[in-house]
């Protein structure tokens, strides 16, 4: 595949008490669209600041097109950022906030008018360049942000949470427009996002992380087939997970039964966690299942339903099925064995 | 309730504000006769006279040379104070703060002994057999007195518009390819502007209209629009000559706060962040 470009070498960043990297390896080609997926206060927003230069590493280095970057200010990076918090300018109206880093880069003013009208209709705001940046919606301004960064076609675009503030509708819309854009413009994405659906849908590469750790680094569907531990899994989509005993291989306990699965390779007996994800489990008649339960709750989610069956051992099973039982049947739940992701446990941090 | 409770304020106002005015106005337009008083705009023309317009003219000069010292020398330090070098903030704010809670005259009077002629500095000076320096009673010595009472009405609303300045927006611009001269030349200025606009409201006025300190400090030599009134009022008794100059400063005052405000009115949104 294509050149690397950005370089993060067991990269840390400790502030004074928090440890908010710990050690990351992360290596983005040029053209990539990678997210970084996690939940709050995981070191999303720290990764990209580090790339953008506004940070220092406590340890480690960051290479860029195989240079070290460590120590260049953020004004000699290739390098644009949509900020978390959009960051725009409130003295200057919608058209000189975008226009902004080209005429740092002082360009003709027809080049600026040009690419800056180009810019305002990629992200759905033509007319609005006189406007106060102060006087628009949350969703307008992040528009105004992403516009800001991308007009000036920078080698790497980094964007913090950048559709956050927008309505489904919206985001469904700009998603793709800045999937297109993207690669259109040819220009590498490390994209922030709390969304996992957002994050399988654009990215190129999905990078969990925990706790300032990277947790799976993959392609969207390695990261929601194959999730290498149970955070992952339960990250990535809807998964139910429940402690299990490793028989031998490809033989599994849970639940108050065996099972046969496709995983192989840990030691006798060894206390596993068993991933198993809502659409994979089936309504069959309850004498013919291994695992049966009562239904207890029934959610109708549009495409699909959402019921809980509680099992004979007190777990409760999250199942999604096009088809309904109503509350208080017996159902039994069916499962095929490629369909059972027996994981290590992590010791929990 | 609203109305009972505005009451105290409202016969305050009367008192101290309005009929002081009033009576301001009507001594500025009447002339004393032997039956009483009659409407005139005598008082006002006398002041076109080139003694007072040179009165005038010295005023606004010392008051702008004074105003952009503080400036030059406020920003600077507000910016420092608003900068993340320092991590005692209050401490600073309070040394220059500590200053104002003294009496205005002591502070001036303090300046005379310092300045005198065998005051604090020249006796520095001629230990270290250096010329003496001899500025107490000159133009300088009143800019001195001015720019050392003033400037912390410049350096402290410039410093709050400062501090509330996001930090991210100085990082967007520096992440745009801002070096620091440009972000600050591009961003953080115009983001002060409504700070820079009320310090240089908040000496320039009272720079304009000092007494106190052009007659210490200028040993008298120096008049000054306020000097001038407090003349007419304390030495000639000439009333109505003074309420005319006080006229006409309070319309000078009305009308740079009102150039002050339409700048301030443009960058409002900046002021409410
Ligand atoms: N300037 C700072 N000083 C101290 N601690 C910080 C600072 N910036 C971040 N942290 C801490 O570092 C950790 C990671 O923060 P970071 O902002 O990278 O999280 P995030 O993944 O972007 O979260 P979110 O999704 O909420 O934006 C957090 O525990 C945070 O409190
Ligand atoms: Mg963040």
């Amino acid at each position: 595949m294509s050149e690397i470009i950005v370089d993060l070498k067991s990269v840390s960043k400790v502030y004074d008490e928090t440890v908010a990297l710990d050690g990351i390896d992360l290596y983005i080609r040029k053209n990539e669209f990678v997210t970084l997926l996690g939940p709050s206060g995981c070191g999303k927003t720290t990764t990209l600041r580090l790339i953008g230069g506004f940070e220092q590493p406590s340890g480690g280095t960051i290479l860029f097109e195989g240079r070290d970057i460590t120590g260049i200010p953020p004004y000699k990076r290739r390098v644009n950022t949509v900020f978390q918090r959009y960051a725009l300018f409130s003295h200057l109206d919608v058209f000189e906030n975008i226009a902004f880093g080209l005429r740092i880069k002082k360009l003709s003013e027809k080049a600026i008018k040009d690419k800056v009208k180009k810019m305002l209709e990629q992200v759905n705001l033509e007319g609005f360049e006189k406007r106060d940046v102060n006087s628009l919606s949350g969703g307008q301004q992040q528009r105004v942000a992403i516009a800001r960064a991308l007009v000036n076609e920078p080698e790497v675009l980094l964007l913090d949470e950048p559709l956050a503030a927008l309505d489904l509708k919206l985001r469904r819309e700009m998603q793709h427009e800045l999937k297109s854009m993207q690669k259109q413009l040819g220009i590498t994405f490390v994209f922030v996002t709390h969304d996992q659906e957002e994050a399988l849908s654009m990215s190129d590469t999905v990078v969990v992380m925990q706790d300032g750790r990277i947790q799976q680094i993959g392609t969207p569907v390695d990261i929601y087939n194959e999730p290498t531990n149970a955070f992952v899994a339960d990250f990535i989509g809807e998964s139910n997970i429940v402690d299990g005993i490793m028989r031998k291989d490809y033989l599994v306990d849970f639940s108050g039964s065996s099972f046969d699965c496709v995983d192989f390779g840990f030691a006798k007996d060894e206390a596993v966690d068993v991933v198993i994800r809502p659409e994979d489990l089936v309504l069959i008649p309850a004498e013919k299942a291994r695992l049966s339960g009562t239904v207890s709750s029934v959610n109708f989610l549009g495409v699909h339903y959402e019921m809980l069956v509680e099992s004979d051992d007190g777990t409760s099973w999250l199942v999604h099925s096009t088809l309904m039982e109503p509350v208080g049947t017996r159902v039994g739940l069916g499962l095929e064995p490629m369909d059972i992701h027996i994981m290590k446990k992590v010791s929990s941090r | 309730m609203k109305r009972f409770s505005l009451f105290p304020y409202v016969i305050w106002m009367t008192l101290f504000i309005v009929v002081p005015m009033f009576l301001v106005l009507y001594y500025a337009f009447t002339i004393p006769t032997e039956t009483g008083a009659t409407w005139s705009l005598e008082n006002f023309g006398r002041f076109f006279e080139p003694i007072y317009l040179r009165v005038l003219g010295r005023s606004l000069r010392l008051a702008v040379i004074s105003t952009v010292i503080c400036l030059i020398l406020g920003y600077p330090a507000a910016m420092v104070m608003a900068g993340n070098a320092f991590t005692r903030k209050n401490v600073i704010l309070l040394l220059f703060v500590v200053p104002m809670w003294m009496n205005f005259l002591l502070r001036t009077y303090a300046w005379l002994t310092i300045l005198e002629r065998n005051g604090v500095i020249n006796v520095l000076l001629a230990n270290l057999s250096l010329p003496r320096l001899n500025i107490l009673y000159t133009e300088a010595a009143v800019v001195l007195g001015m720019v050392y009472n003033f400037l912390p009405f410049m350096v402290l609303p410039i410093y709050s518009v400062l501090s509330k300045i996001d930090k991210g927006v100085v990082e967007a611009a520096g992440d745009l390819g801002a070096n620091a001269f440009r972000v600050f030349t591009k961003v953080v200025f115009p983001l002060s502007l409504p700070g820079v606009v009320s310090g240089v409201t908040m000496v320039f006025m009272p720079a304009l209209t000092t007494f106190v300190i052009s007659r210490l400090l200028g040993g008298g030599q120096f008049t000054l629009i306020g000097n001038l009134i407090e003349q007419q009022f304390l030495v000639v008794g000439d009333w109505g000559f003074g309420s005319a100059i006080s006229v006409v400063m309070i319309v000078f005052i009305l009308l740079s706060m009102a150039i002050m405000s339409f700048f301030e009115g443009e960058e409002k949104d900046v002021a409410l962040w």
